[in-house]
């Protein structure tokens, strides 16, 4: 007869359930007791009986492929939620890193000119008063800048093109006044600048094309004034939008 | 570049989730069918079952939660769609299946069968007595022995409480062991 402490204890036992303290106890009876010894050896052979007769049956593999078919369908891709944190990480490091580039090598440039206007450009973008007089009208925008600048500029036609005058601010290079166009072409925003030659002082500019930067940047003077177009747009977009410009002036 | 970001962070939540679902639901794929098989008793009905979990589960999978034990949630959705299924209610017709661990409604066991001896030659003996049981004792069986869940995890997928769990497994042990005791005693006559 299996004794009456350990009866209800044995499955718990048996199953791996019994607190560690009671399943030491235990196993120390059942090394003595041979009616409980006995009892357990009957219960892990019904155990067992149970896990082999149990495990009866076996889907068709069609009915597998199946399931598998309908869960797949609902959507495409398997990204698991391991790589979707690591991969998110690495777009942001990516990002920043391209940042972090990006200033770094226009800093380290010999061409800080540049360097200063895309610091400009982005610190415009990054505004949340990104113009200080909004119109998509340039006949508005001319007068706008008299008396704030020293010196005047036309602006150029824009109908029948992809850009958008978004408005005007003043802007500085070496503490010289100048004007700061906002344009749009599609998402882009491009900003022109327009200086006088005399207040880039020591800071060259070439009259040129340039790229590589994360920015597009076309350059060129005309009656003592130097012209500068910079964004993210495409370069045929600044090209074109520089030959409106030029035919204005 | 902000907007395109934006749309791939979308794009994969979207594909995370059926991504992460299908690792973790189909490796319990064969499983589930066999234990739908022991519910049902019926090969087709057992695909109907395991199809309408699979397609429950998926849709609700945004309502899991992570860090939970999947398998028993999986579980709990198949058991649900077998008892509002129509073998389903006419099996906790005639025998009832306490959902709040009443074991009162349940059949009434020999207290104390004697200890048995089993032979590999009883396995077929074991499957007709595991048949045989009430639907109750066999499902907490198999979870227990054949999917080899913790008295947590078999707490969680048949929503009973813990001690419902160790008194429920005590009853179906006995009734299988009386079941099979029986049967063996049969063999011995018949031969
Ligand atoms: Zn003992």
């Amino acid at each position: 007869m299996v004794c009456e402490t350990w009866n209800d204890k044995l499955d718990a036992y048996l199953d791996g359930e019994l607190p560690a303290g009671e399943e030491r106890a235990l196993g120390e009876h059942l090394q003595g007791c041979a009616a409980c010894a006995a009892e357990s050896l009957s219960r892990v052979q019904l155990k067992r009986a149970v896990h082999d007769a149990g495990q009866r049956f076996t889907p068709d593999p069609a009915f597998r492929a199946r399931i598998q078919k309908n869960i797949v369908a609902k959507q495409p891709a398997h990204w698991s939620r391991f790589w979707l944190p690591v991969l998110a990480t690495a777009m942001v490091l990516l990002i920043a890193g391209a940042i972090t580039l990006r200033v770094n090598s226009v800093r380290r440039g010999e061409q800080q000119l540049v360097s200063e206007l895309a610091d400009l450009h982005v610190a415009t973008l990054a505004s949340s008063n990104p113009v200080d007089v909004v119109s998509t009208e340039r006949h508005t925008v001319k007068p706008w800048f008299a008396g704030k600048i020293p010196f005047t500029f036309n602006l150029p036609e824009l109908k029948d093109s992809p850009f958008v005058l978004m408005g005007a601010k003043v802007s500085y290079l070496n503490q010289s006044p100048g004007a700061e166009l906002i344009f749009s072409v599609r998402q882009h925003r491009i900003s022109v600048f327009i200086f006088q030659e005399r207040a880039l002082g020591s800071l060259r500019a070439d009259d040129a094309a340039r790229s590589g930067l994360s920015f597009n940047v076309r350059s060129w003077s005309h009656d003592g004034l130097q012209y500068f177009v910079i964004g993210d747009a495409s370069a045929q977009d600044l090209d074109k939008l520089s030959e409106l410009l030029k035919a204005a002036a | 570049m902000t907007a395109a970001w934006f749309t791939l962070v979308c794009v994969s939540e979207e594909s995370l989730l059926s991504g992460s679902f299908e690792q973790l639901a189909m490796p319990h794929f064969e499983r589930l069918y066999n234990f739908a098989c022991w519910l049902t008793h019926d090969r087709q009905e057992a695909e109907d079952l395991v199809q309408e979990t699979y397609a429950k589960a998926l849709k609700g999978f945004s309502s899991f939660q992570q860090g939970t034990n999947f398998r028993a949630w999986i579980y709990k959705i198949l058991r649900n769609a077998f008892l509002t299924s129509r073998t389903g209610l006419k099996v906790t017709a005639t025998v009832p299946l306490d959902l709040e661990g009443d074991e009162e409604n349940l059949p009434k066991i020999r207290e104390t069968p004697e200890s048995i001896l089993l032979q590999r030659s009883d396995r077929e003996l074991v499957q007709k007595a595991l048949e045989q049981l009430p639907v109750a004792y066999r499902e907490v069986l198999l979870l227990c022995e054949v999917e080899e869940m913790s008295y947590q995890e078999i707490s969680a997928t048949l929503s009973i409480p813990m001690g419902t769990v160790m008194s429920r497994l005590s009853r179906a042990r006995r009734a299988l062991r009386t079941s099979v005791q029986t049967a063996q005693v049969q063999k011995m006559q018949g031969a």
